[in-house]
């Protein structure tokens, strides 16, 4: 905000001040919104629209949508920058423009992600029955409703497949973080380094790698468990960087005590380094579940979709989720293509609570100790 | 006292074995993240070597059609329109990301600041196929009056000129919704370096007199300039990597598209999940040697990104 002078004193209270005299009331405000700003914003925002309504749907040929939003943003910055000017001056003004632009585009994020969530459940909850978690899709006609059978198959097959994946990457991951903490040495910096790179490799080069190196060989079939490996690949980068940041924040008096108590080094990682991140250690493993949850290429290459349950990851095609949204909107089939959406609004819910329940274990303070560890994660802007 | 020295020496002695163990066995986890990276390229150079073998790299590089049953095929048009997907991407999601993170870091109080943070990290999680199908269902007829502007108006740029009337499926829709899947990583780097601009001389900014705008030109951006084109570089390794979504919004075609607002697109990930089903044991292999163009390709952006990334924020950095 501009440097301007405050009417009289409507934040005083933000203020403590005991006793003494009250603030002047012509001190300069730094932050906050006066009333003239606000009617300034609200005026340029009405009056705007007005114009645009006035020139784009009664006066010329145009009509609706997409354009009208645009043509009616410009007019806004326009006549925001006008009235700004009036009252304030040309640099002033400008700081409003820059403000308003800056502030406007970077909402188009939030407009996408909630166009998309709105979306989702709006197209996903008219064929959601409680069968779709306890029926599958064998041999259900292509004729039937998009509410006959249900997405158990695809269930399974996530939990199982993103299980194993965590199993195996969950020890590994936190085992690469204790070393980047707490061990280094020569090859630190290429792991960092290519720990940063791999956490950019596509999933569908993940899913052709375990595809190249284990099916083409005939070690493994085409299954499940293939899939749970190229999704380690994809997680493991998440699990490791998420982990070192939290294990690097343990405080260096609790490692120093007990090495001064004569523990040793493994002992220390073991008894006070992993229990005070504990909380911090379910976020990264959480953080990685929701990494791989919604990718469907592994399936794609190392599974291969089936409409009924498979309960063994280690044999024969397995569905999960991301597959079988994929596979029901490539399919013909008006009723897939619904079914496409409630399963998407299921793994979109699924990532949701994941996704709360991250944040939630990162606040929590660790047990053991008394020191609120994970400040950091409560970082509130410029310090 | 004896026995508290003998325990003592007991203890110096098992201390060193113990501790030897442990960093042996974490060397070794740190160590199975070189080697699984050089066992990729390795498995993946293993398995392209027949497709390779047969028409050579340079070859395979510049062949623009995909006919592995013919022996002629290459990724020629496939890293062209992979890439054009990649730019228009970027295109779109470098302002709107650097808007989203001076709004985090300058703009915001910190309340909403951190709201907008969750939810540009929820955008992070949301899966690829959502997006994808989102992308075909919902943006795909909403932006094709802008498609149709844009080709009515602009078509003297050749990027805008458009053959055929259909606007389904373009390179453009293509990249506005992988644009919407890599802003979150752009902005979390932006917004981190611009936090670490230094206050003195934001504060030496306004107090010359200078407003908010010009602290943010003069200062916060200058400071920032490592982080964004680090972050750029991230955000393009991950648009060219982008498969799901991309597969289900374009309508993939086998030849070189430049017009970007007409329908048919394509990336090398893309063509993999694609064609992946009908191949056979040449066309897998002429895949893997895609997908090893596409490895590179990430790797090298990636790493470049990483070192210019970490130069500029110190300590810890976004965990993306």
């Amino acid at each position: 905000m501009t440097v301007q002078h405050a009417s009289p004193a409507p934040d005083t209270a933000t203020r403590p001040h005991s006793g003494g005299p009250p603030p002047r009331s012509d001190r300069l405000r730094l932050r906050g919104w006066s009333r003239a700003d606000v009617a300034e914003l609200a005026g340029a925002l009405l009056g705007s629209f007005a114009l645009t309504w006035l020139v784009y749907e009664e006066l010329t040929t145009l009509s609706g949508g997409l354009g009208f939003v645009v043509c009616w943003f410009f007019a806004f910055l326009v006549t925001y920058w006008a009235m700004a000017r009036n009252r304030l001056g040309a640099g002033a003004a400008g700081d409003r423009l820059a403000a308003a632009t800056v502030a406007s585009v970077g909402l188009l994020l939030v407009v996408g992600l909630v166009a998309m969530l709105v979306y989702v459940v709006a197209k996903g909850y008219h064929a959601l029955r409680p069968q779709f978690f306890t029926k599958d899709q064998y041999g259900v006609s292509p004729l039937a409703k998009p509410t006959a059978g249900g997405g158990l198959a695809a269930i399974v097959g996530s939990v199982e497949q993103v299980g194993l994946a965590t199993v195996i990457s969950l020890p590994l991951g936190i085992a690469t973080a204790v070393f980047l903490t707490e061990v280094r040495g020569r090859i630190g910096r290429p792991v960092r380094l290519l720990t940063d790179a791999m956490s950019g490799i596509p999933s569908v080069l993940a899913g052709l790698f375990i595809f190249a190196l284990l099916i083409l060989s005939h070690v493994l079939p085409q299954s499940g468990f293939a899939v749970s490996l190229a999704l380690t690949i994809s997680m493991l980068p998440t699990i490791t960087r998420t982990s070192e940041v939290v294990l690097r924040v343990v405080p260096g008096d609790l490692r120093e005590a007990s090495y001064a108590l004569g523990g040793s080094e493994w002992r220390t990682v073991r008894r006070i380094l992993l229990p005070t991140a504990r909380n911090g250690l379910i976020t990264a493993a959480i953080l990685g579940v929701a990494r791989v949850v919604g990718e469907a290429a592994p399936g794609i290459i190392d599974a291969g979709s089936s409409p009924k349950v498979n309960w063994n990851p280690f044999k024969g095609p397995q569905e999960n989720l991301p597959l079988m949204i994929y596979e029901d909107i490539k399919s013909s089939v008006p009723a897939d293509n619904i079914r496409a959406w409630t399963a998407a609004l299921v793994l979109v819910f699924l990532v949701l609570v994941l996704f709360v329940a991250a944040r939630a274990i990162a606040r929590r303070r660790p047990g053991g100790t008394r020191r609120p560890v994970f400040r950091f994660l409560d970082r509130k802007g410029p310090s | 006292m004896a026995g508290t020295g003998s325990k003592l020496i007991d203890f110096e002695v098992r201390r060193p074995r113990q501790d030897v163990i442990f960093r042996a066995t974490a060397r070794v986890a740190g160590a199975m993240t070189l080697a699984l990276m050089a066992v990729i390229f390795v498995a993946l150079l293993v398995r392209s070597y027949r497709a390779l073998h047969l028409v050579g790299i340079g070859k395979f590089l510049t062949t623009q059609q995909w006919v592995p049953e013919a022996g002629k095929f290459g990724v020629g048009s496939l890293l062209f329109n992979t890439v054009m997907i990649g730019v228009v991407a970027l295109v779109i999601a470098v302002p709107v990301s650097l808007c989203a993170a001076l709004l985090i870091s300058e703009y915001s109080p910190p309340a909403v600041s951190s709201a907008l943070k969750t939810l540009v990290e929820l955008l992070a999680a949301m899966p690829s196929v959502v997006f994808g199908y989102w992308g075909l269902e919902y943006l795909t007829p909403r932006i094709r009056p802008l498609s149709q502007w844009l080709a009515n108006h602009l078509a003297f740029l050749p990027i805008f000129k458009v053959t055929s009337s259909s606007f389904a499926g373009s390179t453009f829709i293509a990249g506005i919704v992988v644009a919407l899947m890599v802003s979150p990583v752009l902005t979390a780097v932006a917004q981190e370096v611009f936090f670490q601009a230094p206050s003195g001389q934001r504060e030496a900014a306004l107090a010359l007199g200078g407003t908010k705008w010009g602290m943010i030109r003069k200062v916060v951006l200058p400071f920032g300039r490592g982080g964004i084109v680090g972050g750029t570089m991230l955000a393009f390794g991950r648009a060219v990597g982008e498969t799901v979504a991309v597969v289900v919004v374009i309508s993939a075609t086998a030849t070189r598209q430049v017009h970007i607002l007409q329908s048919g697109a394509n990336s090398i990930s893309a063509w993999i999940a694609e064609t992946w089903g009908e191949s056979n044991p040449i066309g897998i292999s002429a895949l893997m040697a895609a997908g090893l163009t596409l490895f590179l390709l990430t790797l090298i952006v990636n790493a470049a990104a990483s070192v210019i990334v970490n130069r500029t924020a110190k300590a810890g950095g976004p965990s993306l």
